[in-house]
């Protein structure tokens, strides 16, 4: 048997502060309020930090700094914005290894994914639009786009540096200056980000991060002296905001749910499919807003393809997230758990069938082991409500034209994937599937250049390329 | 399957409609999954213990025109002992020799258990007749040869006489009476992970009882993702006929992450059944002397120099 050795990447690297500020103007300032959190390692619910809870007030002060910030910023030439976010984008890859070790400890997630993954598409992200600033005259908005002001920006708990890369590379390279308020589960590698800001001598009061919950986000995305609002998230509080600002002038985009199908045809590459189809759903625990948490496999393979996913499921290595063989790390909190659960004993009792591989979950911490969902039809509750976790619900179709079918049945629209050897399949199914990203004989692979943004209530707005400049200029 | 699996070779249009009826292999998802399990980090006993499979799993190589005698004695001599400083070392596999030197290696191994292969069929080009080929499969067999590691004709492959290829395979293995037969892709010359499924199951089909990368004369050689592919193929063959074949990378792997790698695509892919030196070897030579280095360093936490390891 061949037992891998414990090889866990040490957490010395990273200093974490016992307790946290609010970083503002360039400053740490103590919150207005008294609402102070822990936030906890959730593979072993040990507490890392308490960070503040922003207040109104401090939400306030925070917009007023970016305010102050915005004139300089935005009159800056280009080519000079560009010089900062190039060394933003280098102190990332130089404090990388700091920078995963942290994300996997506050979110959750294996090192791995948190070292090959998310750290590289954060700082190309960085890369890429450091590139953008100097060349927005040529972005086709005009030869002089102008920013749109003060951006406020809530991101989500899955990729806390990667969604605030999103967010905050494009709008400053746009010339605008954030607020940023990352999930109340994990921020503390944003609050490393302000750590880097500093160290880049970016301008005060350009970036902005005020840690909280709901109502910080809420205090943030209705200030009125908030041009824009950018979003990640859940579609049900995209709505509320959506609702909140309506009418107010605001500039919004939104990212939100989806539920994607993978859709692996009878002449796909199988082995290929079979890890995509591991990677759309099982990739960060689930925890993605483009997974690929249907599987449509044409009903000819079918159980071709089951059986060697199964077998693939079974060498999926669940445990420390720090470790750097495993695969499947901790789900991100108690209330995420709870959810997967409920969504997985609903589908039970809806009449699929649940299979697992076998799987010590660890005593401590929050854990769900892989699961498959066979037996799926479209009006079960595990086929059309986002669970965000590691739960694949397979189904079957016959065609083609049923594939589509079935894909598009859907309020969500955010991804998709066709697996098929025949490259004029891709190119008839990708012109008929309502999503905004089609992955062809892939899944879940991100570039900066490449634009990602959904229909329907996954949302609206793209964030990456020369598309997501769009969001931060007034065109 | 079985019984269609008979009929696959009755004629070339039914070995082709076979062959390219297999599902293809992406090659971007191939590479990426090949890298991923790159990846896995193998530490301290896991280490240990995949040095020592590592090293039994050598078959240690020479296949120079250069070759005499004293060279083959000389590597036997380190085939039986690879570290003269600590007997716990294992054995490895196998030498591998060309054809006239094998009465050599038998002489030099007889009874310590290492066995001897031979290169045959025109190695490495293969471009030889069908007559020859089997003469030199006999010749090296006669001569004591356990294992016979032959060349696939390439350009009989690449022209789409997937017939040819199969019944001079057939032949080989006649030939070869008792003695293991390799069959030797040249994954490099193949070009793509298709065409390596393809010429895979074309060598299970006819008999071989290992399929192996490359002849180590042609680049590239055995890549990991090449061997995950045919991994995937033996995989697939036993389940399809109940018949086991094992896997042989050779060429380019030098060190001990490298033999480390392959292990654990073999581990995670084909599973625990393949982790044994009847069913996976390392074609190589260099990377002996430096898993040596490795495992001297985890039992003594100190790395030798290499004068300390012996070149033969």
């Amino acid at each position: 048997m061949f037992e891998y050795a414990p090889a866990p990447e040490s957490r010395d690297v990273v200093d974490i502060k016992p307790s946290y500020q609010l970083f503002v103007g360039g400053e740490w300032v103590d919150s207005q309020g008294e609402n102070r959190h822990k936030t906890i390692n959730p593979a072993s619910e040990e507490v890392l930090a308490e960070v503040s809870w922003a207040t109104e007030e401090d939400v306030d002060r925070a917009v007023r700094a970016a305010r102050k910030a915005f004139g300089p910023w935005s009159a800056m030439p280009g080519s000079e914005r560009a010089k900062y976010l190039f060394r933003i984008a280098r102190i990332i890859q130089e404090r990388s290894r700091e920078l995963a070790v942290l994300e996997t400890l506050d979110n959750g997630k294996p090192i791995r994914e948190s070292r090959d993954v998310d750290l590289p598409l954060v700082a190309a992200h960085f890369f890429y639009y450091a590139g953008w600033a100097d060349k927005l005259a040529y972005a086709g908005h005009g030869p002089d786009p102008r920013p749109l002001g003060v951006a406020g920006q809530v991101i989500p708990w899955n990729f806390p540096l990667l969604m605030l890369a999103w967010k905050i590379a494009p709008a400053l390279a746009c010339g605008n200056t954030v607020v940023l308020k990352p999930a109340e589960t994990t921020p503390l590698t944003a609050l490393l980000f302000a750590e880097i800001c500093r160290q880049a001598d970016l301008p005060p009061g350009v970036v902005n991060i005020v840690t909280g919950a709901g109502e910080t986000g809420a205090a943030l995305v209705n200030h009125p002296d908030v041009d824009k609002v950018a979003f990640t998230g859940s579609t049900e509080v995209g709505r509320m905001i959506a609702r909140s600002v309506a009418g107010s002038g605001k500039k919004v985009t939104l990212e939100l749910g989806g539920k994607a199908a993978n859709i692996v045809f009878d002449d796909a590459a199988l082995d290929q499919a079979v890890e995509g189809v591991v990677n759309g759903i099982f990739f960060n625990q689930g925890h993605v807003c483009c997974a690929g948490s249907r599987l449509l496999v044409q009903e000819s393979v079918a159980d071709e393809l089951l059986d060697a996913l199964k077998r693939r499921l079974a060498t999926l290595r669940l445990g420390d997230p720090l470790d750097k063989n495993t695969d499947i790390g901790a789900i991100n909190s108690a209330a995420q758990l709870a959810k997967i659960r409920e969504l997985s004993d609903l589908g039970e009792v809806e009449g699929a069938e649940r299979w697992s591989p076998e799987c010590p979950l660890p005593d401590r911490g929050f854990w769900f082991p892989p699961t498959i969902f066979t037996g799926v039809a479209q009006s079960h509750r595990i086929a059309r409500e986002e669970v965000f976790g590691p739960v694949l619900s397979v189904l079957t179709f016959r065609t083609p034209a049923e594939a589509v079918e079935k894909a598009n049945n859907t309020p969500f629209g955010l991804s998709a994937g066709v697996w098929t050897e025949k490259g004029s399949r891709i190119l008839w199914m990708a012109d008929r599937l309502r999503a905004g990203v089609v992955w062809a004989n892939t899944f879940n692979r991100f570039d900066p250049a490449s634009p990602f943004g959904g229909y329907k209530e996954s949302g609206y707005g793209r964030e990456g390329g020369r598309h997501g400049l769009e969001a931060y200029l007034d065109v | 399957m079985t019984t269609s699996l008979a009929d696959v070779a009755s004629s070339n249009v039914a070995l082709r409609n076979f062959l390219h009826g297999l599902p293809g292999v992406d090659r971007v998802g191939a590479d990426q999954r090949a890298a991923m399990l790159g990846t896995r980090s193998i530490k301290t006993t896991a280490k240990a213990w995949a040095v020592d499979l590592a090293i039994r799993m050598v078959d240690l190589t020479t296949l120079e025109g250069a070759d005499t005698p004293g060279k083959v004695r000389a590597m036997c001599a380190k085939a039986v002992r690879p570290d003269p400083s600590d007997p716990s070392v294992p054995k490895v596999a196998a030498v591998c020799v060309y054809p006239d030197l094998v009465a050599q290696a038998v002489g030099a191994l007889g009874g310590s258990g290492v066995k001897v292969a031979s290169v045959a069929t025109a190695f490495p080009s293969g471009r030889s007749s069908l007559d020859v080929k089997v003469a030199e499969t006999a010749f090296a067999v006669s001569a004591g040869a356990d294992e016979i590691d032959m060349v696939i004709d390439r350009g009989a492959f690449l022209s789409g006489d997937y017939l040819k290829v199969f019944e001079e395979i057939a032949a080989v293995k006649a030939a070869c009476g008792e003695a293991h037969l390799k069959v030797i892709l040249e994954t490099g010359e193949l070009a793509t992970y298709d065409n390596v499924r393809r010429a895979s199951w074309l060598a299970m089909l006819a008999g071989g009882d290992f399929v192996k990368t490359s002849t180590g004369k042609v680049q590239p050689a055995a890549t990991l993702p090449v061997t995950l592919v045919m991994l995937e193929a033996v995989r697939d063959f036993l389940s399809a006929t109940g018949r086991k074949v094992g896997v042989k990378p050779a060429g380019g792997i030098r060190t001990t992450k490298d033999a480390i790698k392959m292990l654990v695509l073999v581990n995670e892919t084909v599973g625990e059944g393949w982790l044994d030196p009847d069913w996976f070897r390392l074609g190589a030579s260099s990377v002996l002397n430096d898993l040596l280095m490795q495992r001297q360093k985890l039992a003594t936490g100190r790395y030798a120099g290499p004068d300390y390891f012996t070149l033969d």
